[in-house]
């Protein structure tokens, strides 16, 4: 059974259909690929499936949980997190408390306990510092954990909002253009990751992506969006024989 | 008889057991993941080297047998090591950032049965040439990320693998550990160093337990060390620079060593531990100067007067202390005052507080910097040696830091200068010969004393003075003898400045190329509001071209002799790098090769009538791609440099 289910959804705001009739099916343990022209309801998509906007019709499941209208922390409590295509870090905090600050769902410990710190809280503390520290390994950040978000370079900020993203330990990570704004190199390096979280992590990956060669590359299973319908789907080497699917890239000779 | 003589009978493995022995429970190594420190005690250390080891012996390495590392710097490095010392083998460090071609001539050149390597990065350059390494009986890798499709294969293995049959056999018999280690005899060549190879292909140097122990034990005679002081590892394992520290004044002392988490974060975890001596080719005292000088200029306006103030105290009165002289008093004071109210601080800001002993070595040091450094209160002192004498023969002594020496030989070290001019050294510490290599090693060791193949001579004080490489030393057309290391290091002092190379060989006068400092001259440019894109286009600036004008008419007007001066340079639109083979892996610039790469700019600094010249670069991107810029290339004449 497909991880994700996404079948009929439409957005409408007021006349204009942002996804129109969408179905989707996202595998567990794959990659699976969103893209499109620029308007094409890649990010509308993302917004449905995390909570930020809800469908005026059709239904999205998880498992066998509806999320149709579930609202952005019940989806993450779910597992599902997401790294934004804007940034939103706390640009004052440093690396390691923005990341620590997204477990603050998992520290169940009462005022009295934080008061005093010691058992509970403190253990939590700890396995919760433990925890985002694998993160840092992983993501390679360990250069960057005390300085200050603000002060990092784009493709590092990138990095951290996606390490962000996994400190959730979601079983589905949903990525909204991590390799905008990167140079050939940067880009390089977050492919590795995205390949890694997906391997060495067995995380679920939803990619909207634009970058087309990246995509083709990385991609278990590809969904081609235009103007809210998709328009093509299937693994990268269906979607490269697609008249459809040129077409809507390239445009009509 | 010194106490620690007795230390000189051990093999490294032996004395390794005398220190579990002597302290178990004092922390051995010390090393940084996840965020946190982790130590390993004395006791902890040898169990690993057991397990490594007897693994090592399970996997069919056997006595006399050659395992290479390439790896950065962690303790897996030492176990592997020293593991492998234990039952008879030998170690050999390759560098990490070694290209695949370049590991298989040496796994080839040193007959390697087996490779270590840290992660899946340098596992891959293995991979690529496993058709030319059929010796090769497995590889050992650490970090096991990015591996798991390599698993299936049986010529892989994973060092707690290793560990667990290491385990196995231990407890199958558990005296065979012990009588290997037994078997180990000072005089074994434990381990196989590889010569920084300015010249040609590296040599395999072939080191004993003894030279190790033997360097680590003298030099702690001169510079006492406790065995609670610390130490941190950042030095590329293939160099012998890590090597006498872990093998030898590790071993000899007791000192604990600290492994940073990675190579990016390594400065910030020197702050962390705050060693009490550190030991670094001349670049890395440059990058911290560097960042000294970047950070109080971004400081605001009543640090700087202080610092401005304070520092030029501190050097007034690092001359006193250098030499050993008294202070007036008056000097006493200020100097006190600076030390408590800037320097002391902005020391602690990196790190370097607790430091008693800085090593600079590897290659030549601008003077000023010696200054520099005892001003704001490290003990930086020049080292001199060679791989093949363990890396230290001679050293300053605390109180007598003459900045233009290299200091006084280490106890037990004999110094000659043959009559070319050529410094000939003998002691414990000089290792028995190259490796498979019987010509060079009659050469290098003829007539009993190790030739360094570097001019030099002994001072009114006993110092020894380095000139130059005997082949470097150059001559212009009247014959005079000049040394370009020398008036590139000269040049270098300017922070503005990250790296020269002078010609002047059978010519009228001297010239050079520059390499702008990207950061340094970067923040210059942005405080004077001058906008550029890339390194190429910040080094065209004229405005840059006037900065360096000053560096160069300041270093002309403190030569020595009129034929040093400099009377024409240009900036060089790179950086010279590792990477397309312009330096070497140690920082040295490869003259040569240099030369005949920018032949055409060579020709138009020697050709006065040139004032400016189109040439073609091309750029390799880290994943090989290359591309071809047009770029044009001003050169400049200096005013008051006169022709001979």
């Amino acid at each position: 059974m497909a991880h994700l289910n996404i079948s009929d959804v439409t957005l409408s705001f007021g006349g204009l259909k942002a996804l129109s009739h969408v179905d989707m099916k996202i595998e567990p343990g794959l990659i699976t690929s969103i893209i499109g022209p620029n308007g094409a309801g890649k990010t509308s998509m993302l917004n449905c499936v995390s909570g930020f906007y809800h469908p005026t019709s059709g239904d999205i499941y998880y498992k066998d949980k509806k999320l149709t209208h579930a609202s952005p922390h019940q989806v993450s409590n779910m597992g599902i997190a997401r790294a934004f295509q804007n940034l939103e870090l706390f640009s004052g905090l440093s690396v390691l408390d923005n990341l620590l600050l997204a477990r603050h769902q998992n520290l169940k410990y009462s005022f009295l306990h934080a008061v005093f710190f010691y058992g509970k809280a403190s253990r939590i503390e700890s396995e919760n510092r433990a925890y985002v520290e694998g993160i840092i390994d992983f993501m390679e950040l360990e250069p960057y954990r005390k300085r200050l978000v603000g002060n990092l370079s784009y493709g590092v900020q990138k990095k951290v909002e996606v390490a962000r993203a996994l400190t959730l330990a979601p079983d589905i990570l949903l990525l909204d253009e991590p390799m905008a704004g990167m140079n050939q190199e940067e880009k390089e390096d977050i492919v590795r990751f995205v390949m890694d979280i997906q391997k060495e992590r067995g995380i679920t990956v939803v990619l909207v992506e634009h970058d087309l060669g990246v995509v083709m590359d990385i991609s278990d299973k590809i969904y081609v969006l235009d103007f809210g319908e998709v328009i093509g789907s299937g693994t990268p080497e269906e979607i490269a024989q697609d008249p459809k699917v040129i077409e809507a890239y390239i445009g009509e000779d | 008889m010194n106490t620690n003589d007795k230390l000189l009978e051990y093999s490294i493995p032996q004395l390794l057991r005398w220190r579990v022995g002597s302290s178990p429970k004092r922390p051995a190594l010390r090393e940084k993941d996840f965020g946190i420190w982790n130590t390993y005690t004395w006791e902890d250390y040898y169990d690993h080297v057991r397990k490594t080891a007897l693994g090592l012996k399970a996997i069919g390495l056997a006595k006399g047998d050659t395992i290479a590392i390439i790896s950065d710097n962690i303790p897996e490095l030492l176990f592997t090591a020293i593991g492998a010392h234990s039952i008879g083998a030998i170690s050999a460090g390759i560098y990490q950032v070694s290209m695949p071609a370049e590991i298989a001539q040496i796994i080839q050149y040193l007959k390697v049965s087996a490779v270590f390597c840290d992660n899946q990065e340098q596992v891959d350059k293995v991979l690529d040439v496993r058709d030319q390494i059929p010796n090769v009986k497995k590889v050992i890798f650490e970090d096991p990320r990015g591996m798991r499709e390599y698993m299936s294969d049986d010529w892989f293995i994973d060092i707690r693998d290793l560990y667990k049959l290491g385990e196995k056999e231990h407890t199958k018999n558990p005296d065979l550990f012990e009588t290997l280690v037994d078997a180990g005899k000072p005089d074994d060549v434990c381990h196989l160093c590889l010569t920084s190879g300015t010249t040609g292909l590296p040599k395999g140097t072939m080191m004993t337990h003894k030279n190790y122990i033997n360097m680590g034990v003298k030099i702690t005679e001169a510079d006492p060390l406790e065995p609670t002081d610390e130490y941190v590892s950042f030095l590329p394992f293939a160099w012998i620079g890590e090597q006498m520290n872990s093998f030898g004044i590790a071993m000899a002392t007791g000192i604990t060593i600290n492994f940073p988490e990675s190579v990016e974060t390594a400065m910030s975890d020197l702050k962390e531990i705050g060693p009490h001596f550190m030991f670094g080719a001349p670049r890395i005292y440059e990058t911290i100067r560097s960042e000294i000088w970047l950070k109080i200029d971004q400081s605001y306006w009543l640090n700087k007067l202080f610092y401005n103030y304070f520092i030029k105290v501190g050097i007034e009165s690092a001359g006193y202390k250098m030499t050993g002289k008294p202070m007036p008093l008056g000097l006493k004071i200020k100097s006190w005052l600076g030390t408590q109210m800037v320097l002391r601080p902005l020391i602690n800001q990196i790190g370097l507080m607790r430091l008693r002993r800085a090593y600079t070595g590897g290659a030549a040091l601008g003077p000023e910097l010696f200054t520099f450094y005892q001003a704001i209160g490290v003990n930086l002192k020049q080292i001199y040696g060679q791989t093949e004498i363990t890396g230290i023969a001679y050293m300053h002594r605390d109180g007598d830091v003459r900045p233009e020496t290299v200091g006084k030989p280490l106890p037990g070290t004999e110094c000659k200068i043959a009559e070319d001019g050529e410094i000939l050294s003998r002691s414990a510490s000089v290792s028995p010969g190259y490796f498979e290599l019987p010509e060079k090693t009659k050469e290098v060791l003829e007539g009993g004393w190790l030739h360094s193949g570097d001019a030099g001579f002994i001072d009114e004080n006993n110092h020894l003075v380095v000139i130059d490489r005997l082949s470097d030393v150059m001559h212009n057309n009247k014959g005079e003898m000049f040394s370009p290391m020398f008036l590139e290091n000269a040049l270098k002092f300017s922070p503005y400045i990250k790296e020269a190379v002078i010609y002047g060989n059978k010519e009228d006068f001297v010239a050079c190329l520059l390499n702008i400092d990207p950061i340094v001259v970067g923040k210059w440019a942005e405080d004077k509001g001058i906008s550029f894109t890339t390194y190429m286009d910040l080094s065209g600036r004229p405005e840059v071209a006037e900065l360096m004008m000053e560096q160069v008419l300041d270093v002309n007007s403190r030569a020595e002799k009129e034929h040093f001066k400099i009377k024409r340079f240009a900036l060089l639109y790179k950086l010279l790098d590792v990477d397309d083979g312009e330096l070497t892996k140690t920082g040295k610039i490869r003259r040569k090769f240099v030369q005949e790469r920018y032949q055409n700019l060579y020709d138009s600094l020697y050709d006065e009538a040139v004032d400016k010249k189109e040439v073609e670069a091309s750029f390799q991107y880290q994943d090989g791609q290359s591309t071809k810029v047009k770029t044009s290339i001003s050169f400049y004449t200096v005013k008051g440099a006169k022709e001979i």
